[in-house]
């Protein structure tokens, strides 16, 4: 899967390793941005903290 | 194939860390600090607002063991504000030097519990700080800033601050219980006990356990030791935090 990745990617060595760094930075930001607190929404429970009947 | 499933799995497990990793970092560096700064600008407009009104004078109060303290008499008292209004800021040393919040009415989860800049929520219909009865608190434990995530390491006699537009409730620590999330008697005027009425002036803050999880209850309840002005100045023990943001 990485290989077939690195095989795909243009150019020498360096421009490739400097193009997974971005794909990978990228791939960061959404996970922070959107996928880890969606995922945490779902971990937390929702009457966390308070005492209710 | 083989390979392509093991770069699969191990990519699932460098995703799991990562995500371990955001969540340490974002939920106690992040946010905490968040509404930490949150909470110092609170106090800060209270110091800027506080009423010009004269300065009660105290009285003396003499200790049995000799030590002598300024004697504001009763505490004044609020209005309970409207919904997700901020109207306090809670100070307790034992959780951090600089460890506060701002407090606000409500304990709406979106609202109140999980927001970036408060942590903490008033129960509605409880009293407020000052009052003879229960002025009843809740935050997450852990999650959302770990506001309240170390209410079990309170010990007998640890103050906890409440700073109003009106003044310093000083509040000390007495005991704890481990009860169900249903156990709404904690919020009584008198704490756990049904239909008495009220001649000391609690505080209750609730929060869940164990940390991570949210099956049981932590309540810890404290009196009012004493109240002052905010012209009188922060008590000692937070005159640093007050003062210093």
């Amino acid at each position: 899967m990485y290989g077939a990745l690195w095989r795909v990617l243009p150019g020498p060595a360096w421009v490739r390793i400097l193009i997974l760094v971005v794909l990978f930075l990228a791939v960061l930001y959404c996970l922070v941005t959107w996928v880890f607190p969606w995922v945490d929404s779902l971990l937390q429970g929702n009457e966390e903290g308070t005492v209710t009947v | 194939m083989i390979g392509v499933v093991g770069e699969l799995l191990v990519t699932a497990g460098v995703l799991v860390l990562l995500f371990l990793g955001w969540q340490t970092w974002w939920q106690s560096g992040v946010l905490a600090a968040q509404q930490n700064s949150a909470a110092a600008q609170q106090s800060q407009k209270y110091l800027e607002q506080a009423t010009k009104s004269p300065t009660p004078t105290p009285t003396t109060k003499v200790a049995p063991d000799g030590t002598k303290t300024a004697d504001y008499g009763t505490p004044p008292v609020m209005k309970a504000p409207g919904f997700a209004q901020a109207f306090a800021v809670i100070y307790v040393p034992r959780f951090g030097a600089d460890w506060k919040r701002t407090i606000r009415e409500s304990v709406d989860v979106e609202a109140v519990l999980n927001s970036y800049d408060a942590g903490v929520g008033h129960y509605p219909g409880t009293k407020m700080p000052g009052a003879v009865g229960n002025f009843a608190i809740a935050a997450h434990d852990t999650g959302y800033g770990n506001t309240f995530i170390d209410v079990s390491k309170l010990q007998v006699g640890d103050a906890i601050y409440i700073q109003t537009n009106e003044g310093y409730y000083t509040y000390r620590f007495r005991n704890m219980e481990y009860i169900t999330p249903n156990t709404v008697q904690v919020l009584y005027d008198v704490p756990q006990v049904a239909g008495a009425k009220a001649t000391d002036r609690y505080i209750t803050l609730t929060t869940c356990n164990p940390p991570y999880h949210a099956q049981e209850r932590i309540a810890a309840f404290g009196t009012l030791e004493s109240w002052q002005p905010l012209s009188a100045g922060p008590p000692k023990e937070i005159a640093a935090e007050v003062g210093g943001n």
